[in-house]
């Protein structure tokens, strides 16, 4: 019996090292970076603020799997996350209107451009990569245009909470200890946020059991009984001590909702859908897509349409964030954006890529970033190491499918 | 027969599950025309490869005496150093550089490290003249015509100090002029001393110039023929080529054949990129309900053009003509439209065009009726998904543990199968099969032939397009043959033979050949 488990996981493995590769050097990094912070990567404080640092680049990053698997790139994300955030602040800030009205011109904004750039890319014919290094520059002077060359700031408190604001209170909090010293503050953990921590734990607990026993009745393979409950229960503990540091810190961020659900959308879309399969398929193989009746340019227009909305939203979440537009925001957020892909296991011949591994690909930069920052180390060695990781996350890429070559 | 240039002895290559070369020899006399003659697939561009050192040394057996030593090449650059040129169906000139620069690539004419170009353009002009082509040496040559690129590929080969010089299907793409200058050069060059290989399906040619042919079949050589004597006729060849014994490869099977199911009218196709050029010209099949029809042509006849067209105009830049289903016109300009329409598409080459090799089994049997298995259309039902996969997976006999292996990892059969499974799930009327055992070892491509059998039993219209005749001969009911572009003839099972059917393939527009039928 232990055997059997023992010769799984090591199948697991082996047969996953390209996307499992990735989810080991993510707990590699934690561990290391926690041990030369002393511990001070996990504090709740900090895990809140990876959150809320990097919550833009995760929702570009869901956009950009689907942009790469489809086999194309788009360098124009950051100059349209400047772009959309400019428009919005001129609408909230310089015109008065209501906070949602911002959020909703940002992502008017973001789809508007996906349509104009899906056009070029779908229709007329031109590889990604140029439309978009024009969209780069096109978008980045619009922005200019828009801010009339000078920042926009303060939003109103409405905008700042959907980056900033957290749900706390609603079921009000508990008391860990009084707290010690002279002005003594009780310490407490918001009720609610650990209500959302016990649900999410009890859907995970579901829906895999769900899943387990649909793929029975079809008489599929499942993973043997102690390596389930072994996944369950290990994702559980994952799960709980997360939302334990934020409840223990500042409650659950706005933000974080939006970044799930967003996740828990692309899942589907990536793995569930007749669209996400046909975006595999153009970018593993375009001809057989195409004789296969797949409408590759529709497919192509609505990837690029995608992207937009989700820049879109990350504009939204970021200006918030920085309280303000600014005629540079954004600069090189797309090269953090392709990056996670890459470091996530997306293929850059297209084809391969998974929403999971480009929001480890994503944390794994934002761990990396965060804990050098707490260690101090100076930024030109930062871009050096960050440099290194996407550079060594993509030959492993390649060093895996010449190793599948070779047995083919 | 004393002076051999080359002698190429008991060459066998193997390629993964497949004898290309089974055994070969070949002796070609010094200063002689030799053409080498075979259907596709009989091995002589593998032949070429082994000897030109695209096959290294060591990765066949047996052994190539060149210029009286033994030869062992590892890489083009050695034949080339020995005197042995190549010259490719497809021309590997850069379109976007001069005639000049072509013809000194990789073999620049320098001066103190850098190009002299003044040089270059003197010797390129030299070259041109021996080759009988006046151009101007800085002219791109994406600008000349087929005809004078495949001279401009010999004057290259002439700056290698050339001893033999091998042409694969050299005037394929020519029309009569450019032949008979290009055939007209070659006796040229053989008065100067360089031994010749030309490689054509063009017999009429090789009767003409050709001192000695030999005869390639299934890997092994068959005869050869001394073309100065009075054996030197095409029906001589054609039997050489074709005659082998037909023992039980094909299952039995008793045709049902019922009503018209699907019928093309009047097909032309356009070249994609060459405007004006016609690749298939007004051509009519029809099909009946549990008939199986083949379409024979040679290499370039335009068999994979026409099917490909009609099948969603996936090939060409226009096509025009008519296609029914139940006698009912129907349209297919679209890939998705064709499927509708209950037509499958089976293409040649599996790799490129049909399966998505980074994927597994389940999603390549899914990807064209994905609906079939989505929820609303919408989501997949990767369960129900497996299921269907798992059921072509017994059906067709896939040899494959489980439907989540990708596919890329499966055996040439083993991935057809999985191709048909694909297009069995969109419920065709009309399958069209593209060279179906393509690169498939013997025992697959019986369990092909079964599969092929049964859809015809189940009253498919199916449509085999195959170089192999003796495939088509024993699978079909009916034959069409196909040469550049027109349909040239249409015979029973009982009419066609393998001789008839190669006539009738030859036969050249607007010559006065008539049917051999």
């Amino acid at each position: 019996m232990k055997d059997n488990v023992f010769t799984e996981v090591k199948d697991l493995l082996t047969h996953n090292l390209r996307t499992s590769g990735i989810y080991i050097a993510f707990v590699a990094i934690i561990l290391i970076f926690t041990f030369t912070t002393g511990g001070t990567l996990l504090s709740p404080e900090n895990v809140t603020n990876i959150i809320l640092q990097n919550a833009h680049i995760l929702i570009m990053a869901l956009g950009m799997i689907l942009v790469i698997v489809g086999g194309h790139i788009d360098l124009s994300v950051g100059s349209v996350l400047a772009f959309a955030s400019a428009v919005s602040a001129v609408v909230v800030i310089k015109m008065g209107m209501p906070w949602w009205v911002g959020v909703v011109a940002a992502i008017v904004v973001g789809i508007v451009v996906g349509v104009w750039q899906g056009f070029w890319v779908a229709y007329v014919g031109i590889p990604a990569f140029i439309v978009t290094l024009a969209g780069m520059l096109l978008f980045r002077g619009l922005t200019y245009l828009v801010l009339d060359n000078v920042s926009l700031s303060p939003f109103p408190h409405g905008y700042r909470e959907v980056a900033s604001g957290f749900l706390d209170g609603i079921f009000g909090s508990i008391t860990i200890s009084e707290g010690e010293g002279l002005k003594a503050v009780p310490v407490t953990a918001d009720i609610f946020t650990l209500v959302i921590g016990v649900l999410a734990v009890v859907g995970l607990v579901v829906s895999s059991l769900r899943t387990r026993r649909t793929r029975q009745s079809y008489n599929q393979s499942v993973e043997s009984n102690f390596l389930f409950v072994l996944k369950i229960v290990l994702v559980s503990v994952v799960i709980l001590a997360f939302t334990w540091a934020l409840a223990y810190n500042r409650g659950f961020p706005y933000v974080l909702i939006t970044v799930a659900v967003l996740i828990l959308i692309y899942n589907v879309v990536t793995n569930r859908t007749v669209f996400g399969r046909h975006v595999y398929s153009v970018g593993g193989n375009l001809s057989a897509a195409r004789l296969s009746g797949v409408n590759v340019r529709s497919v192509n227009f609505w990837v690029m349409v995608n992207m937009g909305f989700l820049t879109g939203i990350a504009a939204a979440v970021f200006s918030s964030r920085s309280n303000g537009a600014q005629p540079g925001m954004g600069n090189m957020f797309e090269l953090d954006v392709i990056a996670a892909c890459f470091i996530g296991g997306a293929s850059t011949m297209g084809g391969v890529g998974r929403v999971g591994g480009a929001l480890v690909g994503g944390l794994v930069m934002a761990v990396m970033t965060n804990g050098m920052q707490l260690m101090g180390v100076p930024q030109s060695l930062q871009l050096v190491i960050k440099g290194l990781v996407l550079l060594l996350a993509v030959a492993f890429d390649i060093y895996n499918k010449r190793r599948a070559g070779a047995t083919r | 027969m004393s002076d051999a240039i080359l002698e190429m002895r008991n060459i066998i290559k193997n390629f993964p599950g497949v004898k290309v070369l089974k055994d070969v020899s070949l002796s070609v006399e010094r200063g002689e025309i030799h053409a080498i003659c075979g259907e596709n697939g009989a091995g002589k561009s593998t032949l070429m490869k082994v000897l030109s050192g695209v096959y290294p040394h060591g990765s066949f057996d047996g052994e190539i005496v060149f210029d009286g030593e033994t030869q062992r090449f590892s890489a083009i650059k050695d034949s080339e150093r020995a005197g042995i040129v190549i010259i490719h169906q497809e021309l590997a000139l850069v379109p976007y550089l001069s005639v000049a620069e072509n013809i000194f690539l990789g073999n620049e004419v320098l001066k103190g490290g850098l190009i002299d170009w003044n040089q270059a353009n003197v010797r390129a002009m030299e070259l041109m003249e021996r080759v009988g082509l006046k151009e101007n040496p800085t002219t791109p040559v994406a600008q000349l015509g087929v005809g004078k690129q495949q001279l401009i590929e010999i004057a290259k080969a002439l700056t290698k100090d050339v001893k033999l010089l091998i042409l694969d299907e050299p005037t394929a793409a020519l029309n009569d002029t450019d032949s008979e200058h290009l055939l007209g050069l070659l006796r040229d060059l053989r008065e100067q001393g360089i031994t010749c290989i030309i490689i054509s399906h063009k017999l009429g040619e090789i009767v003409d110039i050709a001192d000695s042919t030999t005869i390639i079949r299934d890997g092994e050589t068959i005869e050869t023929i001394d073309m100065r004597g009075p054996d030197a006729t095409q029906n001589r060849i054609i039997r050489g080529m074709v005659g082998r014994s037909l023992d039980n490869r094909f299952p039995d099977r008793t045709p049902d054949v019922g009503e018209e199911i699907f019928r093309v009218e009047n097909w032309s196709v356009w070249h994609p990129t060459q405007a004006g050029r016609v690749v298939v010209d007004d051509a009519s099949i029809s099909v009946r309900a549990g008939e199986i029809v083949g379409i024979a042509g040679l290499m370039g006849a335009g068999r994979t053009e026409f099917m490909m067209s009609v099948f969603g105009r996936s090939y060409g830049r226009d096509a025009r003509g008519k296609v029914f289903l139940h006698g009912k016109e129907i349209k297919t300009r679209t890939v998705k439209e064709a499927i509708k329409n209950k037509i499958a598409y089976v293409s040649e080459d599996r790799k490129q065009y049909g399966l998505n090799l980074i994927s597994d089994i389940k999603t390549n049997v899914s990807s064209s009726a994905l609906t079939k298995v989505a929820t609303a259309s919408i989501f997949v039902n990767s369960n129900e998904e497996a299921k269907v996969a798992e059921q072509f997976r017994k059906d067709l006999n896939i040899k494959s543990p489980t439907v989540a292996q990708v596919v890329g990892n499966l055996s040439g059969g083993n991935q057809q199968k999985v191709v048909l499974s694909k297009w069995l799930y969109t419920d065709p009327e009309v399958l069209i099969l593209d060279e179906p055992t393509r690169g498939i070892d013997v025992g697959a491509k019986y369990e092909i032939y079964e599969i092929i059998g049964a859809l015809a039993a189940a009253g498919k219209a199916v449509i085999v397009v195959s170089s192999e005749l003796p495939e088509l001969l024993g699978l079909s009911d009916r034959v069409y043959s196909l040469a550049y572009g027109r349909i040239t003839g249409e015979l029973s099972a009982a009419e066609a033979t393998q001789e008839s059917l190669m006539s009738l393939m030859t036969i050249e527009p607007n010559s006065s050949k008539e049917a051999a039928a």
